[in-house]
């Protein structure tokens, strides 16, 4: 029934002008129903408090000064009704939209990934392979995508219309999204969050391209290094090798195999090493100490920049690669 | 204007939108503690922000936490409470009817206390922090670990500290108005809900600081 | 000055009006009916220049690359525009001018507790509206009314300082508003007035007051933080030298959410009269409306999260936020049936005021439940920060607040002034502004959907369409607020004598003068009983 209202909206409504941007991801179209059900659900009840006024304002018009209107008895059952109908239909919506929400809360294990730096105002975004783009996203179809993101500067958003994904980008951290488009094109991205003065140009293109054009794509625009071995050069360049790698007196913790590892932190507590994690122990090593080592490190805040840091960090995941394959072997 | 005409020992002072006295000092008592409760959510939203920032940032906290002097702190906390004491004794001395100069030596000695607190706060504390170069975008100068957290620290120890220092002053000042009106002979055990609201407030700051000491002086043990 | 008082009196009655004349007689004034009318006078002209930066914005998004002018001009016109329009209209709206005037005389009271308070409110008021023209006139903020960290504490270089010192004031008299209002509900009220016999004006003001002396604190810190850092170069917020970008969301919303509910409680209280007074009923199920209004008032401390869903919050915090927002739209729908409800079987007047009322009830349902879709996670992922939000928080602070406003002031316009306005031009002005906001704000749902983002100086041009079609409405709209200006400025000099009781509504408002005289009541009122006792006749029993 409501589908079949939801459709009839749809395309009446979508004879004059489109009333949603194209639906080019494989969560669009579920996000596009519940959004189809709730306008629908918006209308009918607008359309029936109009009718219920209109209605009595018609029928119980004043007809002279000194009418007198007959007694109502305040209906509890009528109060209950009102109440607990709508509770009923809220909660059926917030289920609808938060396991929505929460199924496409974290990407599938496979997916590509991409890194994406905002700055005032343009955005960087680097594939793993070491190649770069600026403003424009080039992803294969049907694939699934996560982009980890973060900010040069202040708060960004990175907004897909087509796709239905958005997520602020932000300073001093990383978050990140995931799509899986569906639909071969140029699709817009835009930024969503007030950055300053070209805040409305801050916007760019994701290329959607069959599988095998990509591969080429990502070949033919491969620059000499990739993403991790360039880390590896900062690595050296930097002074980290010194001690996280050729130093085997147990002073300093040694990365290999660290990434997706647990560690113990000074104060007792475990946490996950992450991109997160690794993000701050190069930015902001002696926050949150590893146990067992007394050495501080240097920061080295300031000196690197975001797309540097997520070299090294593309790095630092490679070594852990590395080891658990030798182990297999 | 009215306030001048009033020239009679003890007679209250009915404002004329008011029906009754009772129904006056009432108002005033309930609008005093309706002003408390935005106090409580003034200071909660930085002893709120100070806390998460304290959990986020331990070790700095710590580290700066330990360039105060826990000594003054606690001496303070002291010299609040004593003085809350005389605040309480002050109104209880009007309301059985005592004689002025009792109110008045007691209304003295909280003024007294304040004024000491005060002392304490600016030379015994600020000045040497200042000498210390801690005091954040004036002459902050601290190399060592977590420097913008200890930075961070010292922030909300100048805000939080101030803001209650500001409240001390602004107690002072209402004291030493009410001390005038006393002299004056203004006050009676029929009327002296001036007093009674002005303790309210005294005991209001008093009992901030008693947040503050251990929040700001007591961080990670010593 | 009471010179001029006995050459008037001998010519007419003496009221609040004409007991003094003279700029010292208004600006030392305690009366709260003088101080509702200062606020009157001082929210229209903020609202003027909140409503010149909307006219300007609109042309300029009458094409994609932006008409009039540059992206950074842009940035501070809608920055302004939020600024004034929330704090320096909405918030003091009904609270300050139809709260101030009615309050003591709805519940028999010669004065509210605190008339110097009072008087000092309206003062603070004006020092923060200082701030902000000063700011507008030396250069503008452009970090919108949100102030989002950390670009308004680093990298702004717009009058940020002042923006925030201005409304950082202005916070001060809300609470003291408030502070004043909850006292003088508590012990002002005349002999017989017991609590289950207050109109639900003033139950609406009281909730919204609790709502204002509790959150506005938390403002005043957050943007004293944000200063300090933007000063002081210290990180509290921004992330590059040591602070949490978060939090200052965190804190902002925690005021700001509430903030909503500050402006659009006092416009379900003003809702709650118009329909009573001109359906001539009791408002029906008096009790839920007026519990509603909690309610309200305390989920709305809840919800602030829902504001964060693309922020990097956790995924169950954001659950809980969204479980916790629907939550909150329960008590409004419990609102809007009952005053629907009460039209059923009402004796139903067409006068201006109720169709307001009448507009407030289909925009603020439309409002409401388009609120629904951005409280649910996946669905406000697409939305946020788009035109669908502009829409919302429009239909619910415009269709809402603002008609509800309107209403009121027409409704108690003759108690006010003593006279009537041309009621065909109130109508007609009504039935314009409905029609205006709705092709102006309606269309921008659509862009919302379709991706068009908020605070954008220049779009993408598939969406002109759109646009240009909502900035005619804006054109209408703005007419219609216009006329309402024109004829209620007449009336004062030209209107018709109104009496004590031009729409023959209960209330004890209505048993006093108009204008009431200084002190309200000839003598202090007793009440014997309910709010809106109008007459009915007992039930048609069918043979
Ligand atoms: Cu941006
Ligand atoms: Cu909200």
């Amino acid at each position: 029934m409501i589908q079949v209202f939801n459709f009839g909206i749809a395309t009446a409504a979508s004879l004059f002008f489109p009333l949603h941007p194209p639906a080019a991801s494989t969560i669009a179209p579920q996000v596009d129903y519940l959004y189809y059900f709730l306008t629908a659900f918006t209308l009918f009840f607008t359309f029936l408090i109009f009718a219920f006024i209109f209605y009595f304002m018609v029928k119980y018009r004043r007809r002279s000064e000194d009418e007198v209107p007959e007694e109502v008895k305040v209906s509890i059952p009528l109060e209950l009704t009102w109440t607990l109908i709508p509770t009923a239909i809220c909660a059926l919506i917030f289920f609808w939209g938060s396991s929505l929400f929460f199924r496409n809360a974290r990407p599938p294990a496979n997916s590509m990934e991409v890194f994406v730096v905002g700055k005032q105002w343009m955005w960087q975004l680097q594939h793993a392979n070491g190649a770069r783009e600026i403003n424009e996203l080039h992803v294969p179809l049907n694939v699934p995508v996560k982009l980890t993101m973060t900010s040069e500067d202040v708060i960004h958003d990175f907004f897909v219309p087509a796709f239905r994904v958005k997520e602020d980008v932000l300073p001093g951290r990383y978050t990140s999204i995931w799509f899986q488009a569906t639909k071969l094109g140029s699709f817009m991205f835009e930024c969503a969050q007030m950055c300053g003065a070209f805040h409305s140009s801050m916007h760019g293109e994701v290329i959607v391209m069959k599988p095998d054009d990509f591969a080429h794509w990502l070949a033919t625009n491969a620059p000499s290094q990739t993403m991790s071995s360039a880390g590896g050069q900062l690595f050296s360049q930097l002074g980290c090798a010194s001690c996280h790698q050729e130093d085997s007196s147990g002073k300093y913790p040694q990365l290999a195999g660290i990434y997706g590892h647990q560690v113990t932190l000074r104060n007792g507590a475990r946490a996950t090493v992450d991109e997160g994690f690794l993000r701050s122990a190069i930015v902001n090593p002696n926050s949150e100490p590893v146990a067992g080592y007394s050495v501080s490190m240097p920061s080295f805040q300031g000196q690197i920049n975001e797309v540097q840091l997520l070299d090294l960090i593309a790095y630092i995941k490679t070594l852990g690669a590395a080891r658990k394959e030798a182990a297999i072997q | 204007m009215s306030e001048s005409a009033i020239t009679q020992a003890g007679r209250p002072i009915l404002e004329e939108h008011f029906e009754t006295l009772p129904a006056q000092e009432e108002a005033r008592k309930l609008g005093m503690w309706v002003f408390l409760i935005t106090e409580i959510l003034f200071f909660g939203g930085l002893f709120a922000t100070y806390t998460v920032y304290r959990e986020l940032y331990l070790p700095g906290f710590t580290q700066g936490s330990h360039f105060i002097e826990v000594k003054w702190g606690a001496i303070n906390t002291a010299v609040l409470i004593v003085s809350s004491l005389t605040m309480a004794l002050a109104i209880r001395s009007v309301q059985v009817g005592k004689r002025k100069g009792t109110t008045l030596g007691l209304l003295g000695i909280t003024m007294l206390l304040g004024v000491v607190f005060l002392c304490i706060k600016f030379i015994l504390e600020w000045r040497v922090d200042y000498l210390h170069h801690h005091v954040p975008g004036i002459n902050f100068d601290y190399a060592g670990p977590h420097a913008a957290h200890v930075k961070l620290f010292f922030l909300f120890y100048f805000y939080m500290t101030g803001l209650h220092a500001i409240h001390v002053i602004v107690g002072i000042g209402i004291l030493l108005a009410l001390s005038y009106l006393t002299w004056r002979g203004r006050f009676s055990p029929k009327y002296y809900s001036p007093i009674e609201v002005a303790g309210l407030y005294w005991h209001f700051v008093d009992i901030i600081w008693i947040f503050l000491f251990p929040l700001l002086y007591l961080i990670g043990g010593r | 000055m009471s010179v001029a008082v006995a050459e008037l009196a001998t010519r007419s009655r003496v009221h609040y009006l004409n007991e003094s004349y003279g700029v010292k007689s208004w600006l030392l004034t305690t009366d709260h009916k003088r101080i509702a009318i200062l606020y009157m006078v001082s929210i229209t002209f903020m609202f003027l220049v909140g409503a010149c930066a909307a006219a300007l914005m609109r042309i300029q998004l009458l094409e994609p690359a932006g008409a009039i002018v540059q992206p950074e001009t842009y940035n501070k016109l809608f920055s302004i525009h939020g600024i004034i329009m929330v704090w320096f209209f909405l918030i003091p709206s009904i609270p300050a001018v139809l709260g101030n005037f009615l309050i003591p005389m709805m519940i028999g009271a010669r004065d509210v507790a605190f008339p110097k308070l009072n008087l000092l409110s309206w003062y603070i008021y004006i020092i923060g509206a200082c701030f902000i023209l000063y700011t507008l006139i030396y250069g503008g903020v452009d970090t919108g009314w949100t102030f989002y960290t950390p670009y308004s504490s680093t990298y702004s270089n717009s009058h940020v300082f002042g923006a925030a010192a201005g409304v950082f004031i202005v916070g001060f008299s809300s609470i003291l508003t408030g502070l004043n209002f909850i006292v003088t509900v508590h012990k002002m009220r005349a002999p017989g007035m017991t609590w289950f016999r207050l109109p639900l004006f003033i139950w609406s003001l009281y909730a919204t007051s609790i709502v204002l002396v509790l959150a506005t604190p938390v403002l005043a810190i957050t943007l004293s933080l944000m200063a300090m850092e933007r000063f002081l170069h210290i990180g509290i917020f921004n992330p590059a030298i040591g602070g949490d970008p978060l939090l200052f969301q965190h804190l902002f919303w925690f005021y700001s959410h509430p903030a909503v509910y500050i402006m659009v409680l006092p416009a379900m209280g003003v809702i709650s009269e118009l329909v009573a007074a001109y359906s001539r009923r009791r408002v029906y199920g008096y009790a839920f409306v007026a519990f509603s209004s909690f309610a309200i008032a305390l989920i709305a401390f809840l919800v602030w999260g829902h504001h964060m869903f693309v922020s990097g919050q956790s995924v169950y915090a954001g659950m809980v936020f969204s479980a916790l927002s629907f939550l909150v739209a329960i008590p409004s729908g419990i609102k809007v049936f009952n005053w629907t409800a009460t039209l059923y079987k009402g004796s139903n007047s067409y006068d201006a005021p109720m169709l307001y009322a009448l507009g407030f009830l289909g925009l603020f349902t439309m409002g409401g439940l388009t609120g629904l879709f951005l409280a649910s996670l996946s669905i406000d992922v697409h939305l946020h920060d788009t035109y669908f939000v502009i829409a919302h928080f429009h239909y619910i602070m415009v269709g809402g607040s603002v008609m509800a406003y309107m209403g009121g002031l027409h409704y108690w316009w003759p108690k006010m002034t003593g006279r009537l306005y041309p009621d065909k031009w109130a109508r007609f002005a009504a039935f314009t502004i409905f029609i205006g906001f709705n092709l102006t704000f309606f269309p921008q749902y659509i862009l919302g959907y379709l991706g068009m983002l908020r605070r954008y100086a220049v779009y993408p041009a598939q969406f002109q369409a759109l646009n240009v079609l909502s900035s005619a409405g804006a054109s209408i709209l703005g007419v219609g607020y216009f006329i309402p200006l024109v004829y209620l400025i007449w009336s004062m000099r030209y209107g018709r004598e109104a009496g004590p009781n031009p729409w023959r509504a209960k209330g004890l408002e209505w048993e006093t003068a108009s204008p009431p005289p200084r002190e309200n009541f000839e003598e202090t009122p007793i009440v014997t009983e309910e709010a809106y006792a109008y007459p009915t006749r007992p039930r048609a029993v069918r043979v």
